[in-house]
């Protein structure tokens, strides 16, 4: 391990000069809670009854639980027999916008998918003659739960998001990072 | 020295079922190694990476069946993306250039394209079985050329794989001549295939003995099919929807009840509950029935069904049995030896549909367990424990309480000593995957007493680094360790590189190990093939990143001299791998 220190002393990396080894993980990362020490760790066992909202937003992690997609699509498939087949549409708006749109999320497979046409339906919109594809650092693509709260396209596993997903709002750049 | 013929050695080599045996047989002496490679028929290959096709074709000339395996297991989670590899390709060109002679080809989790199967099927006329799970990237038009051209066929077996559908015409594809069939499922096929097609192909193969159905075979066909094949042994239906009071439905009634040799039922896709009562006839010979697609069946029904399935084996179901099912499967299935529960409502809001009440029950009842796969909501330490004590023949234990991180409800505490208790008592536990609530104390137990431990599977579990190198130090037969969502990070990678050495693969996502501690083992260890994949998926989140959290590390056992997989592409959604 003495050496590991050398080595990563002068090794090339992918990362900025300047950056830790051992980054904070992005807080919006809803794949699993933050666990980096022992002490931190008894405090979350602990504690376990208070904090309700994180083992929800695990539960949903990708890949999990682990069932083939080939077993889901069976469950869900009974369960729609059973439900309203028609499309689900949702308005689109985007900051700046003179109008907003409507999409059908039933008509798309997943989330490449759904940036795709709304890079489609809003690349007109791009100002400042600088082509922002939507989806990319410039700019996210938000939605309105079921809560009321706005949440960022992608977290959860796509059939979750369509039955969840009330409204759709492109946020420009500053707005989307919070300044 | 004693002279030892290698007639002789042969001779006795050919006793060895096993591949790990034969492989210790030809580490021996360079005399034996040739025995082996020219006698060895059938060769495994547990990683597609770990050595070239070409490698395996010229060591073993005389291979009739070859199994490879490609993608990691957690593939089946979609935690592996899309083009990560695990092609078929250089392995059936290889084959073909090399053992013309195969007859068998076994795949799972590959990418095999309608390419690929044209040239099986031209390349080897002794062909006669091909078994693809968990594969994709072939159309039914590469199914059309296997029936096509593959004469004296006896299986294809399609398990669980992605099949574009392009229309049914495949079917129709074996030619007249075609009576070899020993075996045929096509259940996973998504799309239509035609069914009087398929019943004069049954009526013309007399050896058939395994046929499953996709759902788009209606239930007038498989009359007639059983009426055909009364001596199938294991049936896979097709659609199972009818009215009870249609004749239709007493037909179904009496050719099951001719089919007195059947002894293994799945599919039941949109089957109804009043329609199963058409197979209560043959319940009393079944030891296997799956029953895991068919979630309009509730609790009562399947209760009834399997009260008179007292010979069954192996029992796959959705947890709408209930736990009050269970209790009749453990007093009615004494012979039970596998158990799969799986979830019904994966998005649900925590019914609870079975518990550690129901694996209690089947433990008590069912002396003769040793397989487990079981989802539930909750468990606790006691029952685990109970379960332990009353099924010491476990040889492969997996338990998936769907709420990570869930304590034990009656006493709060993680569940290390159920588990503890498991792997203590079980000492013949070959796999295990463990849930809920965990710290490094499971690990100190997993580590101590599961020796014969070849595969576990670690979720959002363990405390530090410590939970990791405890499994890496005390599972000597660890083979396969997937771990995702655990607080492992370099100091655990690197605690112990050389035991990679002895294993086939190590699985990591969302763990705490860095491009740095990866690079750092390459190093170390030159001969592993240490991979970094990152998906980028193009939001920003991901961008961020990618500099210094790699989110998956996979490092494989590297036998041979070095592969050439290629990577990366500028395409951003494309998934990024970088060989260290």
């Amino acid at each position: 391990m003495e050496d590991l220190d050398n080595l990563k002393a002068t090794e090339l990396t992918l990362g900025l000069p300047g950056t830790s080894d051992a980054p904070e993980k992005p807080a919006t990362v809803s794949s699993r809670v933050n666990r980096r020490t022992n002490e931190e760790c008894c405090t979350f066992a602990r504690n376990r009854s208070e904090d309700t909202a994180a083992p929800a937003a695990k539960a949903r992690a990708v890949g999990w639980p682990p069932v083939r997609s080939s077993r889901m699509n069976s469950c869900r498939a009974r369960k729609m027999e059973t439900e309203d087949n028609s499309g689900i549409y949702v308005k689109v708006s985007m900051d700046g916008a003179p109008y907003l749109r409507k999409v059908d999320l039933r008509i798309y497979n997943g989330y490449k998918e759904l940036r795709n046409a709304l890079d489609d339906m809003f690349r007109c919109f791009s100002l400042g003659g600088v082509e922002a594809h939507i989806g990319e650092s410039d700019n996210a693509i938000t939605y309105e739960d079921r809560d009321g709260d706005w949440m960022l396209v992608g977290d959860v596993p796509w059939e979750m998001f369509i039955s969840s997903c009330k409204r759709l709002r492109i946020m420009k750049g500053s707005e989307a990072r919070g300044q | 020295m004693t002279y030892f013929p290698e007639e002789v050695v042969e001779h006795i080599v050919d006793f060895l079922g096993s591949h790990g045996d034969r492989n210790a047989v030809s580490t021996v002496c360079k005399a034996w190694y040739q025995v082996d490679r020219l006698s060895r028929r059938s060769v495994f290959v547990g990683n597609c990476y770990a050595i070239r096709p070409e490698r395996v074709v010229t060591r073993f000339p005389e291979m009739k069946s070859l199994t490879v395996k490609g993608k990691p297991h957690f593939a089946d989670f979609n935690l592996v993306p899309y083009d990560w590899g695990g092609f078929a390709q250089p392995w059936i060109e290889a084959a073909a250039r090399g053992c013309p002679g195969l007859e068998e080809l076994r795949l799972k989790r590959m990418v095999i394209t309608d390419d690929d199967l044209e040239l099986l099927s031209c390349s080897f006329p002794n062909f006669k079985s091909l078994v693809l799970v968990s594969c994709e990237g072939f159309s039914t038009d590469g199914l059309a050329e296997i029936a096509t051209y593959c004469r004296g066929l006896r299986e294809l077996d399609l398990q669980e794989n992605e099949v574009e559908d392009h229309g049914h015409q495949w079917l129709s594809c074996f030619p007249d001549s075609c009576t070899s069939l020993v075996s045929l499922n096509f259940a996973c096929l998504k799309g239509e295939v035609n069914a009087s097609a398929l019943e004069r192909l049954v009526a013309r193969c007399p050896n058939l003995r395994s046929l499953k159905l996709n759902h788009s075979i209606p239930v007038e066909s498989l009359n007639k099919i059983l009426a055909r094949a009364p001596h199938l042994v294991d049936l896979g239906t097709g659609s199972f929807t009818i009215d009870n009071r249609s004749e239709t439905y007493h037909r179904l009634i009496n050719s099951f009840f001719r089919c007195k040799s059947l002894r293994s039922l799945s599919g039941f896709w949109d089957a109804s509950p009043f329609c199963l009562q058409a197979v209560y006839p043959i319940c009393a010979n079944l030891t296997v029935l799956n029953l895991s697609y068919a979630p309009a069946i509730q609790s009562a029904d399947l209760t009834k069904l399997v009260g008179f399935c007292f010979k069954l084996q192996k029992l796959w179901v959705l947890d709408c049995i209930g736990d009050k099912g269970l209790v009749v499967v453990a007093s009615t299935c004494k012979e039970l030896q596998e158990l799969r529960v799986f979830p019904s409502d994966v998005y649900g809001a925590g019914i609870t549909a079975v518990t550690e009440e129901g694996l209690v029950a089947i433990s008590s009842g069912c002396p003769k367990l040793n397989s487990l796969l079981y989802f539930c909501y909750q468990m606790t330490n006691a029952a685990l424990t109970t379960v332990a004590k009353n099924c010491p023949h476990f040889t492969r234990f997996r338990l998936c309480i769907l709420e990570p991180e869930k304590p034990d409800p009656v006493t709060n505490q993680p569940l290390d000593e159920g588990f503890g208790a498991i792997v203590r008592s079980c000492k013949n536990l070959r796999r295990l995957s463990v849930s809920g609530l965990l710290t490094d104390q499971v690990f100190l137990y997993i580590g101590m007493y599961a020796e014969r431990l070849e595969m576990l599977s670690i979720a959002f579990a363990g405390d530090s680094d410590k939970g990791m190198v405890y499994v890496l130090n005390g599972c000597k037969n660890l083979r396969k360790l997937e771990i995702r969502d655990c607080p492992f990070g370099d100091a655990a990678l690197l605690k112990d590189v050389a035991k990679y050495e002895t294993m086939r693969s190590l699985w990591m996502s969302s763990c705490d190990v860095t491009l740095g501690g990866c690079k750092s083992l390459a190093a170390k260890m030159p001969r592993l093939n240490v991979e970094i994949i990152n998906e980028n998926d193009g939001t920003s989140e991901s961008k961020e990143n990618l500099s210094d959290q790699h989110k998956l590390v996979l490092c494989q056992q590297f036998t041979s001299v070095s592969n050439d997989i290629m990577f990366t592409s500028n395409d951003p959604d494309v998934c990024r791998r970088v060989r260290l």
